[in-house]
């Protein structure tokens, strides 16, 4: 277990190395244009370009450039460890301003993540316990509409209507609890745990019913229910149980297509964020910034599958064996 | 349709024509299908969306509006758009152009951009997810890690860094390789969507390799290309069309998103997502709702029917993945 622990957190790392050096290769390679000119203010002379340059270590070889990079964030540069540089646009260093956009993530990811598996399993569940009724029929009706809606109409949708008619919920912006109370932080995160939540639980209901409705074919479920096991018990403890791993395995492979949910939500409801934050330094090529932002989510990533590959030992005795 | 000679004395009183006959994989398929309504229905929309996309030039020279043309009588003194009225079915947006039109011209781009993307993601996830498979070993290894090293990145935000690094002057990037515009962001797809379809194949192709027909081909000293290709990949066709179908409709909101955050198609080409951004700017959707109902209930509906196609699709083709 330790080995196989220590192999998939060195391949973590053979994954970072290479995303970022794709981000590389993406934002210097690609582009038609140096990053530099686009500091250098409008109509740039050669020796001002040189200067900004020099003054971003953007005149070295690429590969130099990269190097330092990895070397910074292994070893830590003037602002801290782990080194992340220097943001073009805001001349501050990087870590400074991360703090504050990833507690905003942080608390929408964790919220909406919380409103999916809360409605998504027990819907699925129900659903496929009591196949082809009319709660069947309607929850999946309803699984379907959110797999297909956009996460952004559905965002603008709920505040034209939430906050525009009705003015049940808070509109967009974060409002931090420590400075304006818990109710209106609340408030103002329900709308977007929500919204980024649905899409999420819709697909989890389906595949957590199509899985269980599996399992429960299964001999072994013949096997409880021959026993007299309640109903109740079969279901719980030998079906659901057995029909999650796959369910678990998802949820690791999601939270990386969750972070595309974040950037769309972050922008919709104007929650400061790395998403909004990734996509502004896009815009503006800031790619230090850029290249924070993509190694902490593939970290994150990269990180949620190990965590899901050691859950699974636990929770499917199969594997045990084989791993 | 394959008629088998039944393997039974037949009576007298009987005719032929009450004769139970075998029915083809075809029509057992067709008959599973059909039987799902929803998915019927999805497949009338789609082809009714289809056509309204092919034919948009034609239905905006009978409406007699351009999807680019302004109109100044749409707009109000402050210059705000006017609703729908018997000229303007779906209103006017910001500038004064034509929703309706514009949101047929906007099927035009979603559905090339999605099958398109699709399309050429599935060639290539076929393909390597057959080479995967197949050899196994250190081919199997290779490829399988980059894969999951695909699948680590921030999908998302890769694709608007490509979209805008490759947009920002007309030569494009990669040395021309990629150029701004619809061929842009359909690459995009397929160099991301690509992995999930490659996962599936090898799964299959690994269990099929064992089988008895592809092992009575390697002793008739078939290659292994002949192998991969003609023997084994016909026995795919089914798991591949039904996840290339479910595929489609996260590709039509993929596009959609990338143009929802002005890094999709370019600027003068007409397409939901960006209809849906033009809403947005100003809270202006909250005056001008037909600027967000219209073009989000197609992209809605458009979603929602492959989805139901792709479902019905699911339980007529693989019946044991129910």
């Amino acid at each position: 277990m330790a080995y196989y622990i220590a192999r998939r957190l060195i391949w973590l790392i053979v994954v970072l190395l290479v995303i970022t050096a794709i981000t590389y290769a993406i934002f210097f390679l690609t582009s038609p244009v140096n990053p530099a000119i686009l500091f250098a203010g409008k109509l740039p002379t050669a020796a001002t370009i040189n200067e900004v340059k020099q003054e971003f270590g953007l005149n070295r070889h690429v590969v130099v450039q990269y190097l330092l990079f990895v070397k910074r964030v292994f070893f830590g540069d003037q602002y801290g460890w782990p080194g992340l540089g220097f943001s073009f646009v805001t001349r501050t260093a990087v870590r400074s301003e991360l703090g504050p956009r990833l507690v905003i993530t942080t608390t929408l990811v964790i919220g909406s993540a919380i409103v999916w598996l809360a409605l998504g399993l027990p819907i699925g569940v129900i659903s496929a316990v009591k196949q082809r009724s009319l709660l069947d029929r309607l929850t999946m009706g309803l699984a379907i509409f959110f797999v297909s809606a956009p996460v952004f109409w559905v965002g603008l949708m709920f505040l034209w209507l939430f906050w525009f008619k009705l003015g049940v919920a808070g509109g967009t912006g974060y409002y931090p609890a420590t400075q304006y109370g818990f109710f209106t932080w609340l408030n103002h995160m329900i709308m977007p745990w929500v919204v980024l939540a649905l899409q999420e639980a819709a697909w989890y209901a389906r595949m957590t019913r199509g899985n269980l409705i599996e399992t429960m074919k299964e001999d072994y479920i013949r096997t409880a229910r021959a026993k007299g096991l309640r109903e109740i018990r079969v279901i719980v403890r030998h079906g659901v149980r057995a029909s999650l791993t796959p369910v678990v395995t998802m949820f690791g492979m999601d939270l990386g297509l969750l972070f595309g949910g974040t950037i769309i939500t972050e922008t919709v409801f104007n929650l400061q964020g790395i998403g909004q934050w990734a996509v502004e330094s896009v815009f503006s090529g800031d790619l230090p910034v850029i290249l924070a932002v993509t190694l902490i989510v593939s970290f994150a990533i990269t990180l949620a599958n190990v965590i899901v590959d050691v859950a699974y030992f636990y929770l499917d005795p199969r594997v045990r064996v084989t791993g | 349709m394959a008629q088998r000679a039944p393997d039974i004395t037949i009576p007298e009183t009987v005719t032929p024509n009450e004769l139970v006959r075998a029915r083809s994989s075809r029509e057992l398929f067709w008959a599973m299908f059909v039987r799902d309504r929803a998915a019927v229905g999805g497949m009338v929309f789609i082809i009714v969306l289809v056509n309204l996309a092919i034919f948009a030039p034609l239905i905006a020279r009978i409406v007699g509006h351009s999807p680019n043309q302004l109109f100044g009588s749409m707009l109000t003194p402050l210059g705000l758009p006017k609703g729908p009225n018997a000229h303007f079915w779906f209103g006017a947006d910001q500038a004064g152009r034509d929703v309706f039109v514009r949101t047929l011209y906007g099927a035009r781009t979603s559905l090339a951009v999605s099958v398109v993307g699709t399309g050429a993601a599935t060639v290539l996830g076929t393909i390597t997810g057959s080479v995967a498979g197949y050899y196994g070993g250190w081919v199997d290894t290779a490829i399988s890690r980059f894969i999951d090293i695909i699948l680590s990145l921030p999908l998302l935000l890769f694709a608007i860094g490509l979209s805008s690094v490759c947009s920002v002057s007309t030569r494009g990037c990669l040395g021309g390789v990629l150029k701004p515009g619809l061929s842009l962001v359909m690459a995009i797809i397929a160099v991301f969507t690509w992995p999930y379809m490659a996962r599936i194949v090898r799964g299959q192709v690994i269990a099929l390799k064992q089988r008895d027909f592809a092992e009575a081909a390697r002793a008739l000293g078939a290659s292994d290309r002949r192998i991969m290709f003609i023997e084994l990949l016909p026995n795919l066709v089914a798991p591949i069309v039904v996840y290339a179908t479910l595929t489609l409709p996260t590709n039509i909101l993929f596009e959609a998103s990338l143009s929802y955050l002005g890094v999709g198609v370019p600027q003068s080409t007409p397409s939901w997502g960006r209809m849906l951004s033009d809403a947005t700017s100003g809270s202006l959707f909250t005056y001008a709702w037909w600027m967000m109902l219209y073009p989000g209930l197609f992209l809605l509906l458009a979603t929602l029917a492959f989805n139901l196609v792709g479902d019905g699709l699911r339980d007529a083709l693989l019946p044991e993945s129910r």
